[in-house]
C-alpha cells in the first residue's frame, strides 16, 4: 500500500501507545480498512495530504512506485525510481527539524535510562538490616557510659547511694513572699520593713545598699586595699627595724651611729646649699632656732635634775664626769650661732677638698689594689697601717678624751672607731678561719715550740699587745683584749702556712720520723736535765714514731700473706720484657700507692677469717647428752669422766662437701631459711609488671604506727562505702552529669506501631482474650 | 636576769571537756618503729585469721511456703519488704526486721512463674502457670475486704516470667514472645520474637531503661528494643540460659546463669567474646543477681550452693551453703547490699550477710578504723601463701567437694587430650581455643 504510510508507523512503533495520544487531535491516525477500496484510496490520498501539509514546506516528494522491482525498500525508498542518489543527511533532515518530535525523543530516552524494579527483599533480610541499625543505634547510645564506667572502675572510692539528697533549703524571698502577716505584731513589723524599704523578694538589699555597693567600684577597692596593705608592711617593718635598734645596747655602737647621723646631715645640707639655696636658708633657719629654743630652754646645762645628781658623783666617778663633760660639749655646739658660708669660703673649702682627696686617694688606690689583687695583702696592709697608727698612738700623749675637741683628735677619733669596727670585724673573720683551720693547728703549735720561732712570735706578740692595751684604755677590757691578741697571734700564724702547707707538713712528718729515732737514741743517752726543753715536742714524736714501726711490721705481713693465698696471677709471655719492666715499675707504683691508702686494713686475712668462721658456722654441731653428777659425784670443779662424755657424745654426721671449697676466694652461703620462705611470695603476683613494684608496695606500712592519722585515714580508706539502711538505686544519667532522654520510652513503642509485622499483630491478637 | 625553763603549752596537753581523748603525742621517726613490714604481716595474717573466725553468714531462715521457692522479689522503697512465689502458686511478703510473713496470697494455680513490684513499690505483678498476669497491691486489703488482684490478663500461653520496666508503667513478659504491656491495657502494646522457643525469662536494662534481655531454651540471649519494638543480636551459647541480671552501675554489662555451671558476664556491644566466664558451681546455675553497687553478684545453683563473685574475677570469693538447703533456685541481693536473701527447693528462704564476718549494727568510728585497717592489711598480703591459703579455705559438703575434684580431673584430661592433638598434629592446623572462646557457638544479627 502506502510508503508514506509504512514510514509513519515505523516512527511511531517504537513510541509507546499511550505517547501517541500526544499527537494533535484534529489528524486521524488510524485508517479503517474495512471501508471499500475507493472510497479507502480517496480517504488515504487525503490523509497523505494532510501528512504532508503537515511537516510543512520543503517536504521530499517521494518517488512513486509504479513498477515491479526486485528491491523493495522497506522505507519505500527505491534509487531507481527518482534516478538520484539518496543521501542519508537528507532523510534525516526532517526528523531534525520537526518539533513535535522532540518530546517523544525525550521520552524514547526516558524510558532507556529506566531500569526493571527489583523484587522487594525477603522478609527475614529486611528484619536484619532493621535489627542491624537498631543494635548500632543502641549501642552508640550505650557507648557514652563507657568513660562513667571506666572512671567508677578505677575510683579509689565509691560512695552509695550515688545520687545525693537535694537539700532542702529555700531561698528566703520563696519563704517570705508565700507568708502572710496574720498578728497584729507581724503586720506593724511588715508595715516598718515597706517603710523601710526592705525588700522582701529576690535582690535582698535596700536602695541605701545597693548605693554603697555602687559608691566604689572594684577596681578602686583593690587598688586602696592594696595600698593600705602596702602602708601597714611598711611601718611594720620600720617599727621592728627601730626597735632592733634600740635592743642594742652597746654605748659605743650608738655614739658612732650619732656622729655618722651628724655627718650625714651635715653633707645632705652642703647638698642642699648647692641645689637648693633657698631650702638650704630655711634649714638653717631651723637651725638657728633650735639653738634659740636651747638658749631658752636652758636644756644641756648642769641645771637639771639628772645633771644635778651627775654633778654630785662627778667627784668619784670618771664615767659620771664624762657624761657632764659630753653634756657640756653639746650645749656648746647647740648654743653655737650658724655661720652662713659666703662665696669665697666655700672655694677655701673646695681647695681643702682637694687636699683632702689628695691623701686618702693614695690609701684608696691601695686599698683598691689590695682588693683586686689579693685579699691577703689587704689585711697586711690594715696591720701595717694599724701598726702605723700603733705607733702615732704612742707618739701621741695617750689621752683621748682630753676636755678640749680639736679636729684633729676628732679626725683621730673617727679614724679609731672605723679601726674599732674594722676589729670587730677582722675579729668574727678570725673566728670563721680558726674554725677551719682547726685540723692545721696542733701541727704548727708543734713546730712553733721551738725557741726561736717562739721568739719571733714574744716579738710579735708586743706591740699589737701595745696597740691593744692603748685602744682599750679601760682595765676591765684587759682579759678579752689578751684573749684577741692571742687569736690575732695565731691567726697570723697560720695566714702563712695555708700557702705553704703540704710541703711543710710531709716535711715535719719526716723530721718527727727521723726524731723519733734519733730521740730513742738521744733519750737513753742523755741526761733528763738537759733535753728538758725538748722533752714534751720529742716524747711526743716518740710516741707517734712507735706505732709506725708496728704498722711496718704489719705490712711485711701482709706482704706474706699474699704469697701465701694462691691468687690467680696470669703472667703474659708474648709482652716483651722491657715493657714489661716499666709496667712492673708502673705496677710497683701502684701497688705501693695502694698499700699506703689502705695501710690500715688486712682484707686478705679478714676474708679469710670470715670464710673460716662461715665454714664452722655451717657445720652440723655435735651432740652432747652427757649430765653432769648421773651416776657420778657433781659439783664445783668436777667434770664429768671422759668416758662418759665419749659415751654421750653423738657426733654429727658429715654434711655435703661445701660447694666453695675449692674456691678461695669465694664465700657460697649454704643456708637457705626454709621458715621464711614458707611465707615469701614465690611467684609476682598478677597486677604487678617488676618485683620491685610489689616489693615497694609491701614495704610501705600503713598502719597508724608508722603515718599520721591523716594519712593512715587515707591509706585504709575503703574501695566501697555505703550507707546502712539507704536503698541503692542503680545509677542514673542525671547522677553522672549526663541528660537523661526525656522522651518516654512507652511513647516511643506507641508511636512505632507501623514497626510491627502484621504477623506479630495478628499473632498479639490471638493470644490475647480478654 | 632571765630564767630559762621549760615550758608547755597547756593546750596540748589539757583536754577541753573529760570527754575528750587524752592527746597521744607520736614521734613517726622510722628508726623508732622497726620491723614495719613483719609486723603488719603478723596484722594481717591475724586479721584474715580472725575473718575466718568471724565468718557467720547465716542470719535467718523464712519458713511457711508449703511448697518450692519459685521467685523472689524484693520491694524497691522499702528494704524491708521481699515477696517470694511457691511452685503451689502461693504469694508470700515478708517483713525482714520481723523475719516474719506478712501476708500470704493464693495468687495462681500451679508454679508462681514470676514476680516483680512496680517501681514505685505500691503493687506487683506476678505470672503463673495458668496463663494469667496478675497485678497485686502491695498493702493488704482492708477489714472484711477479699484478696482480689487489681487487674487481670488472661492470656493464650504460659507465661515464664515477667519484669517490670525501671521508670514507666510497662512490664515486659516472655513466654513464646516477650511482650511489653502498657499497665492500662489488656493487651500488649508490642511483641517480640526471634525464632520459635520458649523463652524462660527477660529483665529490663536498669539504666538504659528501653533496652531488654531474654534467654530461650534453644540456648541463645536475645536482647530487644523497646522503642524500635526489635530484637537487636541474638548470641548462641554451648547450652542454655537460665537467667540473665544487668549490672546496675554498668549499663552495657549483663550476666548470664548458665546450664554448663558456669556465668558469662557479657559486654552488650561485643557479644561475640565474655568479658568473663565465672566459674566455680559444679552444677547448673538458676539465678544470678548483682549486688546494687555493680562490683559483685550472687548466683544460685542447683549443687545446693550460692557463690559470690566480684564482676572481674573468674573464681568466686565466697560460698554459701547449709545442710538442709537444697537445689537453690531463686536468689537476690538486697538494695543495701548487705544482704543476700536465697529461695530453695525445700520450702525456704534464707537470709545471709553479704561479707561473711562483717560486724552488724553500729561501729563505733575506732572499731570501724581498725575494720578498714585490717581490710586493708588483708588486700595488701593477700598474695602470701599463708594468708593466701587462710582466706581462701572454706569447708565445702562431701557431693560439692568431691564434685569439685571430679570435674577438675576431667578439665585436666581434657586439655592434656587437647595438647596431645596439638602435638601431633601438622602444626598451625590445631588451634588452642580461649576458654572464653569455647562456649559461645554463635552471634546473629
Amino acid at each position: 500500500m502506502s510508503t508514506n504510510q509504512a514510514v509513519e508507523s515505523k516512527l511511531l512503533a517504537s513510541n509507546q501507545q499511550k505517547e501517541l495520544e500526544d499527537l494533535p487531535k484534529d489528524y486521524p491516525l488510524s485508517t479503517s480498512e474495512d471501508e471499500g477500496d475507493t472510497d479507502g484510496e480517496r480517504k488515504h490520498q487525503k490523509l497523505l495530504e494532510s501528512i504532508s501539509s503537515l511537516n510543512g514546506k520543503d517536504r521530499q516528494k517521494l518517488a512513486e512506485r509504479s513498477e515491479a522491482s526486485l528491491k523493495v525498500s522497506e522505507f519505500s525508498v527505491s534509487s531507481e525510481g527518482s534516478g538520484e542518489k539518496l543521501v542519508l543527511s537528507d532523510l534525516l533532515e526532517p526528523v531534525k527539524t520537526s518539533s513535535s518530535l522532540t518530546a517523544v525523543k525525550k521520552q524514547l530516552n526516558r524510558v532507556k535510562s529506566k531500569k526493571t524494579v527489583e523484587l522487594p527483599l525477603h522478609r527475614e533480610e529486611i528484619e536484619r538490616i532493621h535489627r542491624e541499625v537498631a543494635f548500632n543505634k543502641s549501642s552508640q547510645i550505650l557507648s557514652k557510659w563507657g568513660p562513667v564506667v571506666l572512671k567508677n572502675r578505677q575510683a579509689e572510692q565509691l560512695v552509695f547511694p550515688l545520687s545525693k539528697p537535694q537539700s532542702a533549703f529555700a531561698p528566703i524571698e520563696h519563704v517570705v513572699s508565700g507568708w502572710k502577716a496574720g498578728t497584729p505584731l507581724e503586720q506593724e513589723i511588715f508595715n516598718l520593713l515597706h517603710k523601710n524599704k526592705q525588700p522582701v523578694t529576690d535582690p535582698l538589699l535596700t536602695p541605701v545598699e545597693k548605693a554603697s555597693l555602687k559608691a566604689m567600684s572594684l577596681e578602686e577597692v583593690k587598688m586602696r586595699r592594696a595600698e593600705l596593705q602596702r602602708a601597714r608592711a611598711l611601718q611594720s617593718y620600720y617599727e621592728a627595724r627601730a626597735r632592733r635598734e634600740k635592743r642594742i645596747k652597746s654605748k659605743k655602737y650608738h655614739r658612732i651611729l650619732k656622729k655618722g647621723k651628724a655627718k650625714q646631715a651635715l653633707k645632705d645640707f652642703e647638698k642642699l646649699q648647692k641645689v637648693n639655696p633657698a631650702a638650704a636658708l630655711e634649714e638653717l633657719e631651723k637651725l638657728d632656732k633650735a639653738r634659740m629654743m636651747e638658749r631658752m630652754s636652758l636644756k644641756h646645762q648642769n641645771s637639771g635634775k639628772w645633771a644635778k645628781s651627775k654633778a654630785i658623783m662627778a667627784k668619784y666617778d670618771l664615767e659620771a664626769r664624762q657624761a657632764l663633760q659630753e653634756q657640756l660639749s653639746r650645749n656648746k655646739e647647740l648654743t653655737q650661732k650658724v655661720q652662713v658660708a659666703s662665696e669665697s669660703e666655700e672655694e677655701e673649702e673646695g681647695q681643702e677638698e682637694e687636699e683632702e682627696t689628695l691623701v686618702p686617694d693614695m690609701v684608696n688606690e691601695v686599698q683598691i689594689k689590695a682588693n683586686g689583687l689579693n685579699p691577703w695583702m689587704s689585711q697586711n696592709h690594715f696591720i701595717d697601717a694599724k701598726e702605723t697608727d700603733v705607733q702615732k698612738d704612742l707618739e701621741d700623749p695617750a689621752e683621748p678624751e682630753a676636755l678640749e675637741t680639736s679636729e684633729s683628735e676628732e679626725e683621730r677619733a673617727v679614724v679609731e672607731e672605723e679601726t674599732l669596727l674594722k676589729e670587730f670585724e677582722e675579729r668574727r673573720s678570725l673566728r670563721q678561719k680558726s674554725k677551719l683551720n682547726h685540723m692545721v693547728e696542733p701541727v704548727h703549735r708543734r713546730v712553733t715550740k721551738d725557741p726561736s720561732s717562739q721568739e719571733v712570735l714574744s716579738e710579735l706578740r708586743a706591740p699589737s699587745q701595745k696597740l691593744i692595751t692603748e685602744n682599750h684604755q679601760s682595765g676591765k677590757q684587759e682579759l678579752s683584749s689578751v684573749r684577741t691578741a692571742q687569736r690575732e697571734e695565731s691567726a697570723r700564724e697560720e695566714e702563712e702556712p695555708m700557702l705553704l702547707q703540704r710541703p711543710k707538713r710531709a716535711r715535719t712528718l719526716d723530721e718527727l720520723e727521723e726524731l723519733g729515732r734519733e730521740g730513742c737514741v738521744e733519750n737513753k743517752k742523755l741526761p733528763r736535765t738537759a733535753v728538758e726543753g725538748l722533752q714534751l715536742g720529742k716524747n711526743r714524736s716518740n710516741h707517734i714514731g712507735a706505732p709506725k714501726e708496728k704498722k711496718r711490721k704489719e705490712q711485711m705481713i701482709d706482704l706474706q700473706n699474699l704469697l701465701t693465698t694462691k691468687s690467680p696471677s696470669v703472667k703474659s709471655l708474648a709482652v716483651p720484657t722491657t715493657v714489661q719492666e716499666l709496667e712492673d715499675e708502673e705496677e710497683r707504683d701502684q701497688r705501693h700507692m695502694i698499700k699506703e691508702a689502705f695501710a690500715g686494713d688486712d682484707v686478705i686475712r679478714d676474708f679469710l677469717k670470715e670464710k673460716r668462721e662461715a665454714v664452722e658456722a655451717s657445720k652440723p654441731k655435735d651432740l652432747d647428752l652427757t649430765l653432769p653428777g648421773w651416776g657420778e659425784w657433781g659439783g664445783m670443779g668436777l667434770k664429768p669422766s671422759a668416758k662418759k662424755r665419749r659415751r654421750f657424745l653423738i657426733r654429727a654426721p658429715e654434711g655435703p662437701p661445701r660447694k666453695d671449697k675449692n674456691l678461695p676466694n669465694v664465700v657460697i652461703s649454704e643456708k637457705q631459711n626454709m621458715h621464711a620462705a614458707a611465707h615469701q611470695v614465690q611467684v609476682l603476683p598478677h597486677p604487678f609488671m617488676h618485683h620491685q613494684q610489689f616489693e615497694r608496695t609491701i614495704q610501705t606500712p600503713i598502719g597508724s604506727t608508722w603515718n599520721t592519722q591523716r594519712a593512715f585515714q587515707k591509706l585504709t580508706m575503703p574501695r566501697v562505702v555505703t550507707k546502712p539502711g539507704h536503698i541503692i538505686k542503680p545509677i542514673k544519667a542525671e547522677d553522672v552529669g549526663y541528660q537523661s532522654s526525656s522522651r518516654s520510652d512507652l511513647s516511643v513503642v506507641q508511636r512505632n506501631p507501623k514497626r510491627l509485622s502484621i504477623r506479630h499483630k495478628k499473632h498479639v491478637e490471638n493470644n490475647c482474650v480478654d | 636576769m632571765k630564767v630559762k625553763m621549760l615550758s608547755r603549752n597547756p593546750d596540748h596537753y589539757v583536754r577541753e571537756t573529760k570527754l575528750d581523748l587524752h592527746r597521744v603525742p607520736r614521734n613517726y621517726d622510722p628508726t623508732l618503729h622497726p620491723f614495719e613490714v613483719p609486723r603488719e604481716y603478723i596484722r594481717a595474717l591475724n586479721a584474715t585469721k580472725l575473718e575466718r573466725v568471724f565468718a557467720k553468714p547465716f542470719l535467718a531462715s523464712l519458713d511457711g511456703h508449703r511448697d518450692g521457692v519459685n521467685c523472689l522479689a524484693k520491694n524497691p522503697k522499702s528494704l524491708a519488704t521481699v515477696l517470694s512465689g511457691a511452685c503451689d502458686g502461693e504469694v508470700k511478703i515478708w517483713n525482714l526486721t520481723k523475719r516474719k510473713c506478712i501476708r500470704t496470697i493464693q495468687a495462681h494455680e500451679g508454679f508462681v512463674r514470676g514476680i516483680c513490684t512496680r517501681f514505685c513499690g505500691t503493687s506487683f505483678f506476678t505470672v503463673g502457670d495458668d496463663k494469667t498476669v496478675k497485678q497485686w497491691k502491695m498493702d493488704g486489703p482492708g477489714c472484711g475486704e477479699e484478696e482480689e488482684p487489681l487487674h487481670t490478663i488472661l492470656g493464650k500461653t504460659v507465661y515464664t516470667g515477667i519484669d517490670h520496666h525501671w521508670r514507666e508503667a510497662v512490664f515486659a513478659t516472655c513466654g513464646q514472645q516477650v511482650d511489653i504491656w502498657d499497665e492500662q491495657r489488656t493487651n500488649p502494646i508490642c511483641s517480640m520474637t526471634w525464632g520459635f522457643d520458649s523463652i524462660s525469662s527477660v529483665k529490663f536494662n536498669p539504666i538504659e531503661t528501653f533496652l531488654l534481655g531474654s534467654c530461650a531454651s534453644d540456648r541463645n540471649i536475645v536482647l530487644y528494643d523497646m522503642r524500635q519494638a526489635t530484637p537487636l543480636k541474638k548470641v548462641i551459647l554451648d547450652m542454655r540460659t537460665n537467667t540473665i541480671c544487668w549490672n546496675p552501675m554498668e549499663a552495657f554489662i549483663f550476666t548470664a546463669a548458665n546450664e554448663d555451671y558456669n556465668l558469662y558476664t557479657f559486654d552488650m556491644r561485643a557479644l561475640d567474646t565474655p568479658v568473663m566466664v565465672h566459674m566455680d558451681h559444679v552444677s547448673a546455675v538458676l539465678d544470678v543477681d548483682y549486688s546494687p553497687t555493680g562490683r559483685e553478684f550472687v548466683s544460685a545453683s542447683f549443687d545446693k550452693s550460692i557463690r559470690i563473685f566480684p564482676v572481674d574475677k573468674s573464681r568466686s570469693r565466697e560460698v554459701y551453703h547449709t545442710k538442709r538447703m537444697q537445689h537453690v533456685i531463686c536468689v537476690k541481693w538486697t538494695a543495701d547490699s548487705k544482704y543476700i536473701m536465697s529461695g530453695s527447693d525445700e520450702m525456704n528462704i534464707r537470709l545471709w550477710k553479704a561479707n561473711a564476718s562483717e560486724k552488724l549494727g553500729v561501729l563505733t568510728s575506732r572499731e570501724k578504723a581498725a575494720t578498714d585497717y585490717n581490710q586493708k592489711l588483708k588486700e595488701k598480703f593477700q598474695h602470701h601463701p599463708h594468708i593466701k591459703r587462710i582466706s581462701r579455705h572454706r569447708h565445702l559438703p562431701k557431693s560439692i567437694y568431691s564434685q569439685i575434684q571430679e570435674q577438675r580431673i576431667m578439665k585436666e584430661a581434657r586439655r592434656r587430650k587437647e595438647l596431645n592433638r596439638i602435638k601431633h598434629s601438622k602444626p598451625g592446623s590445631v588451634q588452642m581455643v580461649s576458654e572464653k572462646k569455647k562456649h559461645i557457638v554463635a552471634v546473629v544479627k
